[in-house]
């Protein structure tokens, strides 16, 4: 008798070529996405977007709750279980960048393309893909896009969703359009936090020598990057932006940073806040000026181990499809579906560049494997494969 | 006049968002057993051409059966639109192998008329493929007029200009060409036909039945001839016309846009003198034919402009007495 997973890898390939009959719909739905803007807190438009597919394909339960995320059911067979699929709606790119997609043969380049709205067009064109495909779970399919996932948006839209959901969830499974191969099954404890240098207006301009905000902030990031950091378990700070000023010869009267701590290691994240909060306490204190230490969001560490079926299955779903595994930690939906105790990992559906730039791009080649890997999981989990025993 | 206009605006023009409904459009189209054929005339449009395909095959073909066959027809491009069409499996034609036997012209009327051959739907919609932010309005919105009345004939696109404006009014209007060339001639011979907002757009939809009666010059002038021969032949019942809210596409230089006038004004020549008005001109107009719109309604507004002559001043007698010119005998 073949096994299950056996049976299910088996059908990757074909799957894979019969994707092909969905490219325009998938595509389309990727493009008309992608030229909604949506920076974090303005998602309702694309939400929208995916309502009305949604209705369009007779889904169950088509909701938008109060956090702005849109939800719908696709019924399973028993509708015993049910699985979550979900993408963040919310891109990087404001309202007044030009978001027109272009096409050529082999990709698509546009700003937010491959994060996120091939991975929302992933979740609305799902049903159809399903449909054509004649596959029909046992689970429900939670479709979920969700609001206010980046940045200061810290994660809003699940953490709702996860804190008010009533419907008990098997797995789940958080899609992105790049890269394909990415399997993020733990979250990263994560720190995000910003440092504000204001200057009194009764400073003294004379008594230093380098003077103003951005002379004072620099020495905190000076002070940061003398802080000892661990290479394993692997840790970083990332300094994300840094603003202050306004031409060559006016002293700045504020400035501020934002930056960003992710560690694999528990609790280091706190203890290198901590070490952080020091610093600007220090320099604070020897320099008249203002510094406010804010914390913006914050992730603990935790996740699924390297041979939980869900994860081995992943593993051998990419290995048929000759996909490498890039194993890497999430700070996105993940972590609180992690810490909710809801097995989960992440996916990228294809290949792509210059994420978060202007000219953002995706291959669509790829994104049929991307896709075949998505469904491949779905029906592992459907099937059981995935439950830890 | 202004008010057949008023009433024609009134009844033949549109919004696209009254034809959301797409499986409606559907519905209604089967029911009158029309088919419907799109056809996008291309020349050198890479940058364009596959997020077009891409969406119309998406949700005008796979979605919602709208549109029965669709074709690019293309004028030579040296750059990569074919291909880029081909990948994504639109059907690509080259003008020059389309007819052979009546040999090969180079320009946008041409493979707009070769599009009636190759194609074969009771209704063809063209759009341009040069446009940045294609929708599915695009087609919906022209073809629905068609589906829905079936004493109209042919739809054009018009699209809102945003301008700066302080009251809940705005000016609108087509582009520039139109405005001082068209509208201005338009104005004078043919007042009712003033009331199409944007005569020139590359957006229409147009029943096969008056397609294959028209002649099509191959340049510049083709929408313009269009105009003119579906209005001699069929009155302006015949036309409807659909806001499709904004249209971004590339500005072409005003040196560009002389060489478009100069044809267009040489279509209209010809047609003034086929229909045998140039020596029995009409009484020249007076009234300027302009358009403002509050909100989705479109209201023509008109103005008066008389161009008084004054005679040469040595008529006048004051004059030549002043400079001591003799009257004249």
């Amino acid at each position: 008798m073949t096994h299950p997973l056996e049976s299910i890898l088996h059908h990757i390939h074909p799957h894979r070529e019969a994707l092909h009959s969905v490219r325009e719909l998938l595509l389309a739905n990727a493009l008309m996405l992608g030229e909604i803007p949506a920076p974090t807190g303005e998602e309702a438009e694309r939400i929208n977007f995916l309502i009305n597919r949604y209705t369009e394909d007779g889904l169950h339960n088509i909701s938008i709750d109060e956090a702005g995320n849109g939800m719908a059911v696709l019924p399973g067979k028993t509708g015993k279980n049910n699985i979550l699929v979900c993408a963040h709606a919310d891109t990087a790119f404001q309202r007044s960048v030009d978001h027109a997609m272009s096409v050529t043969a082999d990709s698509i380049i546009g700003p937010g393309i491959g994060d996120n709205s091939l991975g929302l067009a992933a979740i609305v064109t799902l049903p159809e893909i399903l449909k054509r495909l004649d596959i029909r779970f046992d689970d429900n399919l939670i479709l979920l896009g969700c609001t206010r996932s980046l940045g200061r948006g810290d994660l809003g839209g699940i953490r709702f969703f996860l804190e008010n959901n009533t419907l008990p969830i098997r797995a789940g499974l958080s899609l992105e359009g790049i890269q394909l191969g990415r399997l993020s099954y733990s979250g990263v404890g994560m720190l995000r936090g910003e440092i504000s240098v204001n200057v009194s207006p009764g400073y003294d301009w004379a008594r230093f020598g380098a003077s103003g905000s951005v002379a004072i902030l620099t020495k905190v990031v000076q002070r940061i990057m003398e802080i000892p950091i661990p290479m394993q378990p692997p840790t970083q700070i990332i300094f994300g932006a840094i603003n202050g000023g306004t031409s060559f010869g006016t002293r700045p009267s504020s400035a501020n940073l934002r930056f960003e701590i992710r560690s694999e290691k528990a609790g280091m994240a706190g203890e290198l806040k901590a070490k952080i909060m020091d610093i600007t306490e220090e320099i604070e204190n020897t320099s008249n000026a203002q510094i406010r230490f804010s914390l913006v969001a914050e992730r603990q560490t935790g996740g699924l181990d390297y041979a939980h079926p869900l994860v081995k299955t992943m593993r051998q779903i990419l290995s048929t499809l000759e996909v490498k595994p890039r194993i890497e930690p999430s700070v996105g939906e993940l972590s609180q579906l992690i810490e909710r105790g809801i097995p989960s990992v992440t996916l990228g559906l294809t290949c792509g560049n210059n994420k978060n730039e202007f000219n953002e791009s995706i291959e669509i080649q790829p994104v049929f494997s991307g896709i075949a890997q998505l469904i491949a999981l779905l029906q592992s989990i459907d099937g059981g494969l995935c439950d830890e025993q | 006049m202004s008010n057949k206009i008023e009433k024609w605006l009134e009844t033949n023009t549109f919004h696209h968002g009254e034809f959301w409904d797409i499986l409606k459009l559907v519905e209604e189209k089967e029911k009158k057993g029309l088919t419907i054929s799109l056809c996008i005339p291309t020349l050198n449009e890479e940058k364009t051409i596959g997020k077009e395909i891409v969406i119309f095959k998406s949700e005008l073909m796979e979605r919602y059966p709208l549109i029965d066959e669709f074709a690019v027809i293309d004028s030579g491009s040296e750059d990569k639109t074919l291909a880029v069409a081909a990948a994504f499996g639109a059907d690509t034609y080259l003008a020059a192998d389309i007819l052979p036997e009546v040999g090969d012209k180079r320009g946008k009327g041409e493979n707009l008329w070769k599009a009636i051959y190759q194609l074969s739907g009771d209704i063809i919609i063209y759009v341009d493929a040069d446009i940045k932010n294609i929708h599915p309005r695009f087609v919906t919105g022209i073809v629905a007029p068609l589906i829905h009345n079936d004493t109209v004939k042919y739809c054009k696109a018009f699209y809102d200009r945003p301008m700066a404006y302080s009251s809940g009014i705005r000016a609108s209007g087509g582009g520039r060409v139109t405005e001082i060339l068209i509208r201005p001639l338009f104005s004078l011979f043919f007042p009712e036909l003033t009331a199409l907002i944007q005569p020139l757009s590359g957006e229409f939809a147009v029943r096969r039945e008056v397609l294959e009666r028209i002649p099509f010059p191959i340049g510049y002038g083709v929408e313009t001839a269009h105009i003119l021969d579906v209005y001699h032949e069929w009155g302006l019942e015949a036309f409807a016309q659909c806001d499709l809210d904004q249209r971004v596409h590339r500005n072409q230089t005003t040196n560009a846009l002389g060489k478009m006038s100069f044809g267009i004004l040489q279509t209209f020549i010809n047609r003034l003198k086929s229909y045998g008005m140039v020596d029995k001109l009409p009484e020249l107009a007076t009234l300027y034919r302009q358009f403002q719109a509050e909100g989705n309604r479109y209201e023509q507004v008109t103005r008066e402009i008389v161009e008084y002559e004054r005679p040469p001043m040595i008529t006048i007698p004051a004059y030549r007495k002043k400079n001591g010119i003799p009257d004249p005998t």
